[in-house]
């Protein structure tokens, strides 16, 4: 496969690493040179200095043959655009971005951006590392039927039985 | 009208400052806390911090009622997520964007953002302009509806010179909205006629530009001097 990353940091970089170790063609574009002493060495991935939301840098990074395009800077806007360039200017049939932001993933997700959000996949991990994978244990309804806890009446629900 | 303006630079102050005289219900939201300070010496409880990107500030202030959501940040990226944010999440279909790298006002009106304002573009044509190949100099385009406004100047060799309106046959997807003719301004009936070095500005859907090209300007093998 024929894959553009966006972004060159720590994300970005480990994923142009395995997507390379698995035989895919792989470009990555980043705004600062530096950003590329990120990269593995020894990987056959190839670098380009750029604006990733720049069509004419797009195109040079091979946009028109690529099959796949994950943007994955550090902004989620800049994430956001990169992805509905490469989706519905130049038709790459496999596009993700990161969003950062859970509300903005939603609405993207409404508009047809596939994206991740790190905030809330790393949220659950941390929660199962935490807690195991069913986090639930701890839930107030099960606390309860446990014994664990003792529930204790809501005054709003008090206040909504009242006729208004 | 309620009308709020994402990013508090100057083009955002300035818009705030002239529709508040105009007495709109103005709301510029910029990021920066300092900014905002600065910007409330003048515009008072018209400016709010806040990033207009985030649906839960768009929320807080109000953006459901808002008749048009304006975002004229440096950063076209976050001008196009105000803007898609404000339409997906808040219905808000009359957005406009600042689009500052001309490439990207296909992108914009294709994402269905309701007008795109280029300002590189805009001087690109207004220079255009001055120079004389009196060409056709599209001033304003409403992606949705697919409605153009043009502007072009009538050359003294224009096979348009000389004849009425009516005359240049042209078809229901251009209409001509105004000739000015030096100080003179002309609401064109089918008896005008169109003289060279006229400024006509005229409304175009679909085909309409290439039409009125096409009866206007001096075809190449006629000769134009470069």
């Amino acid at each position: 496969m024929n894959v553009i990353i966006v972004g060159c940091g720590r994300v970005g970089a480990e994923l142009a690493r395995i997507l390379d170790i698995d035989g895919h063609e792989v470009t990555v574009i980043d705004q600062e040179s530096d950003a590329f002493n990120r990269l593995a060495e020894g990987l056959s991935v190839k670098t380009m200095v750029g604006d990733g939301t720049d069509m004419e840098t797009l195109v040079r990074a091979g946009i028109k043959e690529a099959n796949a395009f994950a943007a994955v800077t550090n902004g989620d806007n800049r994430n956001i655009m990169a992805a509905q360039i490469a989706q519905r200017m130049f038709n790459v049939p496999n596009v993700v971005c990161r969003i950062y932001d859970p509300l903005r993933q939603q609405t993207y997700k409404a508009l047809g951006v596939r994206s991740i959000s790190p905030t809330i996949v790393g949220a659950k991990l941390l929660r199962n590392d935490l807690l195991g994978a069913d986090g639930r244990v701890v839930s107030p309804d099960r606390a309860i039927a446990a014994g664990d806890a003792v529930p204790v009446r809501n005054p709003q629900q008090g206040a909504a039985q009242q006729p208004n | 009208m309620y009308i709020l303006i994402g990013g508090g630079g100057q083009v955002g102050y300035y818009l705030a400052r002239e529709l508040l005289k105009q007495d709109h219900e103005v709301l510029l939201l910029d990021k920066d806390q300092r900014r905002v300070s600065q910007l409330a010496l003048e515009l008072g409880a018209s400016v709010a911090k806040g990033d207009a990107c985030e649906a839960r500030t768009l929320e807080a202030v109000g953006c459901e009622r808002a008749d048009m959501v304006i975002a004229v940040t440096g950063d076209d990226e976050d001008n196009l997520v105000i803007c898609q944010v404000a339409k997906e999440r808040f219905g808000r279909d009359k957005t406009v964007a600042r689009v500052n790298n001309p490439a990207n006002e296909k992108l914009f009106q294709t994402l269905g953002i309701y007008i795109t304002v280029s300002p590189t573009t805009n001087i690109l044509h207004l220079i255009e302009a001055q120079i004389p190949h009196h060409k056709l100099v599209p001033l304003l385009a409403l992606s949705r509806v697919g409605l153009g406004l043009v502007e072009v100047t009538i050359a003294p060799n224009s096979p348009a010179s000389g004849k009425r309106v009516r005359d240049l046959e042209l078809p229901q997807t251009v209409k001509i909205a105004l000739i000015v003719r030096g100080d003179k301004k002309i609401t064109p009936e089918g008896d005008t006629v169109i003289q060279g070095e006229d400024t006509i500005f005229a409304l175009t859907i679909e085909d309409g530009e290439q039409a009125l090209e096409n009866s206007i300007l001096v075809s190449e093998s006629e000769g134009v001097a470069e």
